[in-house]
């Protein structure tokens, strides 16, 4: 690959680039490296979007990885491009702001027209409604670009995250106050009254340009942030988890709504290989009746050997899952998951328990959206013995005395929990019993392996009476627990 | 080497000449597959014009396209090339009729013949690679083949060759554009992967969205368009089984142009909302989430 010296500073930026999308997560090989810096001779380099286009379609393979790049393209790329230079306070040129602040008496007008400082709160205030309600891009990033210059209070080398400074900056603009307004002016504005459809409408247009804003000033904040300590400690500080290697006990709002995205294609994707596995498994033993009938074709020359094709029975399913607080989200995408490939069990009842345990069996009955038949669990199921926190015991006694004669010789039992009985009893005897009777029994633990056994949790006591313990954080971790199960 | 498109303006255009709407992300790609002479994996959801995105390049480049429709079960006699071994059993039989008196010599003849071009039945990949004009080639949802048979597809990839043991190494007279569509039903190859330029087609934006219906659907208005694509925009952010797609959007709006609405309301939305949601829970959840618009619909996303 020929390499043109003069563009050695942008290669030296590009290979840290791609160092730090390896840090990420992203598996980048070699060819695409090289496949990126080929890519970028052909494109014109002041183009930002087709330099950005350029680099994710040869590093990035992977749409669910898209964000983490994005990211890191981000934070590397910030400082470039004209219409982000940083410059406080200055607006982009020929915008005549006089226009936006209408109804003002002639003195402020000029004074606003002038630059950003002279403003006064109320008038950054009137801007960004007016902008949003025109859905002015440029004048909304000159907008967020004065916010944050104005409310976050940004200090050269202040230890502070990126978020506190966003914090900062979205309290003093209050989104939530700007979008009622936005509302309320477009029933004013609307002929007669909106019906609910319209009114639907107009509110998904303005809250995608508030998001828009709020984009705007994080991506400000960013910028100014990477001027003040450079790109590599910025990129460590923003660098998250890929969604399949999120922690499901600590992942935060906007994680867990990214793993629920997440969870609908891994669902599909695992049916569909499920199904496949089973109808093309290991080839059986040789068929002998078979291999003679077809012999008969080659004359009776046994020229095509036939061959016995594996059906494994289907495993019937009993999912015990720990619904407390702290393991519920797990306790949810397992739940998921397994009904979602419920065609690969020949029956699957699920029950849930924190002291006391219940049934949900038949919420999943019939229903084709399993994301709110879970839903239903948690709010519905009876789950609440004494006072609310997890006890193993109790719960696995209660599971013996109600539904222990239906656990057989073809049942899986799987249960899930960290196994945290605050020091309850732990009446491993049951496991022990559940064990001699069922085909297997696996637990599933989201606790990290360091942390067994430590403090209230018992997990090994458990654990000597199942068929295997597994640590099970994330959904790469779930799906491949899943995928072996069947 | 001549490129078709000169810049990647030149790409967006020459799609939108041929009704593709390209945004800046699939106009750049599309160039830079050109530039690079790589193919490009085309990812996203059903019914985003990934296929035709293939068809409109070819379109747009005059080029010929040649599909190969991708299922499982597809193999090299498929795909790559065949031997005609009903015509080379006749050749035999001919030669047989003919009687020769050198015997071994003749023998080697025949073999020689037997596995020459004539008898060769090419199959899409081949024929690509061997077309004297340009061409387009469609690799159509390669996600549906086992990962065995990506195999096949690697050579042609990356060499822009097919290598036939009888014949040698059939080598590309022009660099094909290749597109590989998939509907990440499972995930692909590392190597195959490797190989590829990326670009993932999403549901069009707003704007984009509603020039699609603009450019696609005869007759319908400006402001009809627009509510479509809002509408549109509105439902896809509900949680559903299954999203609906630009070709669903456009089912949608021609239905109403057939109709003669011109402004869409709540009762017009509820009758013809089935061209657009395939499942009757869908329809139910978008009926009710539309029904009771003053909630905060962020709600119930979060807290389930």
């Amino acid at each position: 690959m020929k390499v043109e010296p003069a563009t050695s500073p942008l290669l030296a930026l590009l290979a840290g680039f791609i160092s730090e999308l390896r840090a990420a997560g992203l598996p980048v090989s070699l060819t695409e490296n090289l496949d990126a810096m080929e890519a970028i001779q052909h494109i014109p380099i002041e183009d930002r979007d087709a330099f950005k286009y350029a680099l994710a379609a040869t590093l990035v393979k992977n749409h669910a990885h898209w964000r983490a790049f994005e990211t890191v393209f981000e934070v590397y790329f910030s400082l470039r491009g004209a219409e982000y230079d940083l410059i406080d306070g200055e607006w982009p040129e020929g915008m005549d702001l006089s226009d936006f602040v209408d109804g003002m008496d002639g003195q402020q007008r000029r004074q606003g027209g002038g630059g950003g400082e002279a403003m006064s709160a109320e008038q950054l205030a009137e801007m960004l409604f007016q902008a949003l309600m025109r859905g002015d891009d440029a004048l909304m990033r000159a907008i967020a670009r004065q916010a944050v210059q104005r409310y976050a209070g940004m200090e050269p080398g202040r230890p502070v995250g990126g978020t506190y400074y966003l914090y900062r900056t979205l309290r003093n603009l209050d989104l939530d106050g700007v979008l009622e307004r936005l509302m309320d002016q477009a029933r004013q504005d609307a002929p007669g009254d909106l019906t609910p459809l319209e009114e639907r409408l107009e509110r998904d247009e303005f809250e995608a340009r508030v998001d828009q804003l709020r984009k705007e000033v994080e991506a400000e904040i960013r910028r100014r942030l990477v001027a003040d300590r450079g790109v590599e400690a910025m990129a460590k500080t923003l660098r998250k988890p890929l969604p399949e290697d999120v922690d499901f006990m600590h992942a935060s709002r906007e994680e867990m709504m990214a793993l629920r995205r997440a969870i609908y294609p891994l669902t599909r994707k695992l049916a569909v290989r499920l199904a496949r596995k089973r109808r093309h498994g290991r080839k059986g033993p040789l068929d002998f009746r078979n291999t003679m009938r077809h012999s008969l074709s080659y004359g009776g020359v046994p020229a095509e050997p036939k061959f016995r094709y594996p059906r494994p029975a289907k495993p019937e399913i009993m999912v015990v899952a720990d619904v407390s607080g702290s393991v519920a989200a797990f306790a949810r995408f397992t739940l998921h998951l397994v009904y979602a490939i419920s065609n690969q069990f020949s029956k699957v009842r699920s029950f849930v328990f924190i002291d006391g345990l219940d049934e949900v069996t038949s919420f999943f009955e019939g229903v084709d959206d399993i994301g709110e038949a879970v839903h239903r669990v948690n709010a519905e199921a009876d789950v609440v013995w004494v006072d609310g926190h997890s006890d193993y015991g109790h719960a696995f006694e209660v599971f013996w005395e109600r539904y222990g004669k239906d656990v057989g010789p073809k049942t899986t039992v799987m249960i899930l929990g960290d196994a945290r009985n605050n020091y309850h009893a732990s009446q491993a005897w049951i496991l022990k019993e559940i064990e001699h009777r069922a085909r297997k029994v696996f637990w599933l633990n989201p606790e990290p392996g360091a942390y067994w056994d430590t403090g209230d949790s018992i997990v090994s006591e458990y654990g000597v009476h199942c068929d295997g313990v597994f640590e099970v954080r994330n959904l790469r971790q779930l799906e491949g627990f899943v995928e072996n199960l069947v | 080497m001549s490129f078709s498109f000169a810049d990647v303006d030149s790409v967006r255009k020459g799609l939108s000449d041929v009704q593709y709407l390209a945004d800046e992300g699939i106009a750049g790609v599309v160039y830079l597959a050109e530039r690079l002479q790589k193919p490009v994996l085309v990812e996203g959801p059903a019914g985003t014009g990934k296929t035709q995105l293939a068809k409109s390049v070819a379109e747009a480049t005059g080029a010929r396209l040649i599909r190969l429709q991708c299922y499982e079960g597809l193999d090299e006699s498929k795909a790559l090339y065949e031997w005609n071994y009903k015509k080379q059993l006749l050749r035999i039989q001919a030669e047989r009729q003919g009687e020769d008196p050198e015997g071994e010599g003749m023998w080697q003849q025949i073999e020689d013949d037997l596995f020459s071009e004539e008898f060769l039945l090419t199959r899409p990949l081949l024929e690509a690679i061997r077309a004297a004009e340009p061409v387009v080639l469609l690799i159509d949802e390669v996600d549906r083949v086992e990962i065995e048979t990506e195999a096949l597809l690697l050579e042609i990839l990356s060499d822009y060759q097919v290598s036939i043991p009888e014949l040698g190494t059939v080598a590309a007279s022009q660099i094909p554009l290749v597109f590989l569509t998939s509907n990440n039903t499972r995930e692909l190859s590392e190597a195959l992967k490797r190989r590829c330029l990326f670009l993932h087609i999403d549901y069009p934006d707003l704007d984009r969205e509603k020039e699609i219906v603009l450019a696609k659907v005869p007759g319908v208005g400006e402001s009809l368009a627009d509510q479509v694509a809002r509408i549109v925009r509105s439902v896809r952010q509900i949680e559903l089984k299954k999203a609906p797609s630009v070709s669903e959007t456009l089912d949608w709006a021609r239905t109403l142009v057939l109709l003669g609405v011109e402004h869409i309301d709540a009762d017009t939305a509820a009758e013809t909302v089935n061209i657009l949601l395939k499942y009757r829970s869908d329809i139910e959840k978008a009926l009710k989430e539309f029904a009771s618009s003053d909630e905060d619909f962020a709600a119930p996303v979060a807290t389930s």
